[in-house]
């Protein structure tokens, strides 16, 4: 698998990023500078990483969406390429409109760094197939602005359509909003858009991927997308 | 070239605005041999004040053990450095922030954070960690929730930007810090020992550069204000608080970095405190060299600002480099493209003089060495003192239930659960975060281990109020012990000296005590001190804080396989705590929270058995005999149990003491302590290597259940500790748990 990592002035999990998409996916990393107009030949999977693109100036990924490497992350997505946007970068492709909705502050209004757990919502798509559906994962988030909202409609076309991903739970597996970390509506922690090739969630799986550091469940995420190129 | 221009005529009244005392000022004129321009006057009260003179420290500081086999670099440059093996070092470093904090907490406290990770990267260090130590005033004081609140979000505000994990560090409250608050930011950065820069500047003629954001009239005087006390008009000095902006510290890390790797450095400083003044005459005294600057090519973010602004201007994000010859265009391209400002400023020259031009006037023309390191120093006045009487368990009466005496002690302000605050810094970012905070020591890993690193901030105040010495010795100590409970050898320690005016002997006192104690300490336990700051004058009205000299503690950790945490791990093992149990109630946590009393001699701090028996720990940990190890400090035995088994979701059941009060043996504060728990089938092995080592070793219990057993007293579910520790702080904080 090829992975092109982008890179942003203010990006800083890239490295986490990185680690997790060599070491667990055992993708080619490319990283790919803002000012870039094109991706590297034959990228199949586009990762947006977190941080604070920009320094959250404006608006968390207002600016970084609307940075030169976006038309060809976009042309790769319309592809039906691969984009994996995680925290700030959710908040990037939500920006740049190719995911609905957006990330507002924390309900708490304060940054929170803490494991949550999330209820994978289907194991049919390229990023959770090493999951099972309805499966209780411990992830961590970093994060103050995560809180995801959208209008009504939005939320009622994405719900319908399974394009929900995670969503924050109960070690039981129950969903309850206000036990979440930042008051998403319906505990949304992750969507995918129309054709699902696109995930955009706030949690950091590639946290979460190497015994010596702490618990794995996070691998499920980097060998699905391996899996998914092996068997193309 | 023009001479100097002098207007306005400097007054005594200007002279003492400066925070120069008039011997200080007839010194400075004998020097130069005439009336000093404004300009220069501005640049010797920046060079000559405490804050970055260390004119009433410096005598001390220098009787403190500084060097070691692993010790690359010890204090004076911007951080230390000290080997760790494998051709990599540890660079690291603590320094205050306290008079900009209590001013404006947010923006205080993220600025002392983006200096300290600055200090670092500058060394050509990537920052793995942070971490702090911060001291707030009574809970029940009326500003203490908004400056707790400030500090907080701008520790995480900048550290989480910046993109490095805040993994440890150390709160408490008092009333003594009601008027002063403390925010002592620690880094640590790991870099190639063969690829480790400096502030010295060398070669003449070459070009100085200048990086980062631009210079505005921000934090003008703010190292000024850092020396004096403040008085009832604290509020009118928020102008000399500078702004930080962590996403330009970012981009001046990874454009450093880079400039550094293509081999475009010679030199480089940060401009900290009295910025462009201080990070220049640094760079030229260390060098032995002198320094010329031409003000016009400064990248200005306001315009008309002079050239006595742009040199004492606190603007944040900004360094000064030497460049090596023939780099020039490459280093600038490196910036251009990280989006930051890059300008030639001025050269190096072999005069040894510090000459700064602005519009073609010459503003300043002073000798480099005076105001650098042959600046004044002072061996200021000290009294001892008074020995305060040792507190007999006897005279300590027990009213108070253990299980309830227990319980106030985990929701205190000062023990309870500081989740509330660590959940709010990115203590994970990077994926290295073994131990995170809430341990005795966080433990980091280094690039794909098996190496870590153990970094804990220590000290404890109310022990250095009692008695200086003791006190000193105490938070080394302690500091020493957490690094061993996690597994690690302890290397090298970073200090921090908090106190109040240097001139009442009073004070200087508490310092002397303190330092010598500290060098006593690090001397016995082979833990060198090899960076530090020192911040005097925290005192409002005449009220000065407790003396707090934190300490900063690296260890060094060779397999991550063999490091060690503090929860209960499974049941019926048998729990034993290493070390020797009096029942030492003087100046405890016990007598403050459960007594309301502040009194006594502190425990005294046996350096042999510290190291005797911390070596031992390590040993047993390192030969995988134990499950759990956690070092025994504030709130004594119980307090230790407790966190044990509440990291571990598991009770005990405890034995009754003998010959000890209850109270005394469970609460006291009896130093070179750690609770132990022998893994299945091991305690008789334990027993005979204790004996052996001429290690005091007691069983106390056993792991299991979901209570803590108290002999002859009612049970404390773990559950129910957990809950009156974790709770106290949201509440408190007006948010729900």
């Amino acid at each position: 698998m090829k992975s092109a990592l982008v890179v942003f002035p203010g990006t800083n999990r890239e490295r986490d990023a990185e680690r997790a998409l060599t070491l667990v996916a055992g993708a080619k990393v490319t990283k790919v500078w803002h000012s870039e107009t094109e991706l590297p030949s034959q990228t199949d999977l586009v990762v947006l990483a977190g941080g604070f693109s920009y320094g959250d100036y404006l608006r968390c990924g207002a600016i970084a969406a609307r940075a030169n490497v976006m038309a060809a992350v976009q042309a790769h997505a319309k592809r039906g390429g691969l984009v994996l946007g995680i925290c700030n970068g959710f908040q990037i492709l939500c920006e740049a409109g190719m995911l609905p909705g957006v990330l507002v502050r924390n309900a708490k209004l304060r940054f929170v760094c803490r494991e949550v757990r999330l209820r994978v919502e289907r194991a049919d798509t390229p990023f959770t197939r090493a999951y099972r559906k309805g499966e209780v994962l411990r992830i961590p988030v970093a994060h103050g602005e995560g809180n995801y909202t959208a209008d009504e409609e939005t939320i009622r076309e994405i719900e319908s359509e399974g394009r929900v991903a995670f969503r924050y739970a109960r070690p039981d597996g129950e969903i309850d909003e206000t036990d979440g970390p930042n008051g998403a509506i319906n505990g949304i922690a992750g969507i995918y858009s129309e054709t699902h090739n696109v995930l955009g969630m706030m949690p950091h799986p590639e946290n979460y991927i190497e015994p010596a550091i702490g618990p794995t469940d996070g691998r499920g995420l980097f060998e699905s997308l391996s899996s998914a190129f092996k068997a193309a | 070239m023009n001479l100097i221009p002098n207007t306005p005529r400097i007054t005594p009244e200007l002279v003492a605005e400066h925070g120069l005392k008039p011997d200080e000022y007839q010194r400075f004129i004998a020097l130069i041999g005439r009336e000093p321009s404004l300009t220069e006057l501005g640049i010797v009260s920046a060079m000559w004040n405490e804050h970055c003179s260390y004119k009433s420290s410096k005598v001390w500081l220098r009787t403190l053990p500084t060097t070691g086999p692993r010790v690359i670099q010890g204090p004076g440059e911007n951080a230390g450095v000290v080997d760790i093996g494998d051709g990599l070092a540890a660079v690291f470093k603590m320094e205050s922030h306290n008079h900009p904090s209590f001013i404006e907490p947010y923006q205080g406290a993220a600025t002392g954070v983006g200096g300290i990770l600055r200090d670092v990267f500058t060394m050509g260090a990537r920052p793995i960690a942070a971490l702090n130590a911060l001291r707030f005033g009574n809970c029940h004081h009326p500003r203490t929730r908004h400056l707790l609140a400030g500090v907080v979000a701008g520790i995480g505000g900048y550290g989480n930007s910046f993109g490095v994990p805040t993994v440890g560090g150390s709160v408490g409250f008092h009333s003594r810090y009601n008027g002063n608050i403390l925010v002592n930011a620690m880094a640590v950065g790991l870099a190639r020992t063969d690829e480790i820069f400096y502030a010295a500047a060398s070669g003449v003629g070459r070009a100085i550069v200048y990086l980062g954001s631009k210079t505005g009239r921000d934090g003008i005087h703010g190292a000024t204000m850092a020396s004096a006390e403040f008085g009832a008009d604290a509020e009118e000095k928020r102008p000399t608080v500078q702004v930080g902006d962590p996403f330009a510290e970012k981009l001046l890390l990874e454009a450093c970095l880079e400039i550094m790797k293509a081999g475009c450095v010679v030199s480089i400083q940060d401009m900290g405190a009295a910025g462009l003044t201080s990070s220049a005459v640094e760079m030229g005294a260390k060098g032995g060299l002198g320094i010329e600057l031409d003000l016009d090519a400064v990248p200005c973010r306001e315009t008309g600002m002079t050239a006595y602004e742009m040199m004492l201007s606190e603007s944040q994000e900004r360094m000064l480099m030497v460049l090596a010859p023939g780099k020039e265009a490459e280093a600038e391209a490196i910036f251009r493209k990280w989006g930051l400002d890059f300008a030639i400023i001025g050269h190096t020259t072999d005069t040894l003089r510090f000459v700064v031009k602005h519009k073609g006037l010459v503003e300043a023309d002073l000798p480099i060495k005076d105001l650098g390191d042959q600046a004044p120093e002072y061996y200021r006045p000290h009294t001892d003192p008074q020995p305060r009487p040792v507190i007999a368990a006897k005279d300590v009466p027990d009213t108070v239930s253990l299980a309830d005496a227990l319980e106030q002690l985990v929701m205190s302000p000062d023990l309870c659960s500081k989740r509330w605050i660590w959940e709010q810094y990115d203590h994970l970012i990077l994926g290295n975060t073994v131990q995170k905070p809430g341990g005795d020591a966080a433990v980091i890993r280094v690039e794909d281990g098996p190496k870590a690193l153990a970094l804990t901030t220590d000290v404890t105040p109310r022990y250095c109020e009692a008695d200086p010495f003791e006190g000193g010795k105490q938070a080394v100590a302690e500091a020493w012990r957490n690094l061993t409970a996690v597994g690690a050898t302890p290397i090298a320690v970073t200090d921090n000296l908090n106190f109040g005016n240097p001139e009442r002997p009073e004070i200087m006192g508490q310092f002397v005590g303190c330092v010598k104690g500290i060098g006593a300490a690090c001397e016995a336990l082979d833990f060198p001190v090899v960076s530090g700051n020192v911040s005097l004058y925290n005192e409002t009205n005449g009220k000065a804080i407790l003396p707090t000299p934190t300490i900063g503690g690296v260890g060094l950790i060779e397999d991550l396989a063999k490091s060690m945490t503090l929860a209960f791990k499974a049941a019926g093992e048998a729990i034993y705590v290493v070390g020797k149990t009096e029942g030492w109630l003087g100046a405890s946590a016990y007598l403050f929270t459960v007594c309301d009393r502040e009194e006594g001699a502190p425990p005294p701090v046996d350096l042999v058995a510290e190291k005797r028996n911390g070596d031992f720990v390590r040993s047993l940990i390192h030969q995988e005999l134990v499950t759990a190890v956690h070092d025994v400090s504030d709130g004594g035995l119980l307090v230790a149990l407790a966190e044990m088994a509440m990291a571990g979701n598991m009770g005990a059941s405890l034995d009754r003491p003998h010959g000890i009060p209850a109270h005394a043996f469970w609460f006291g504060e009896d130093q070179a302590r750690y609770v132990i728990v022998a893994a299945h089938g091991q305690g008789p092995e334990l027993v005979r290597r204790a004996e052996a080592a001429g290690v005091p070793l007691m069983k106390i219990g056993k792991t299991g259940g979901d209570r803590l057993a108290l002999p002859g007293e009612r049970s404390i579910f773990v559950e129910t500790l957990r809950d009156r520790n974790e709770t106290w702080l949201p509440i408190y904080m007006g948010a729900s748990a």
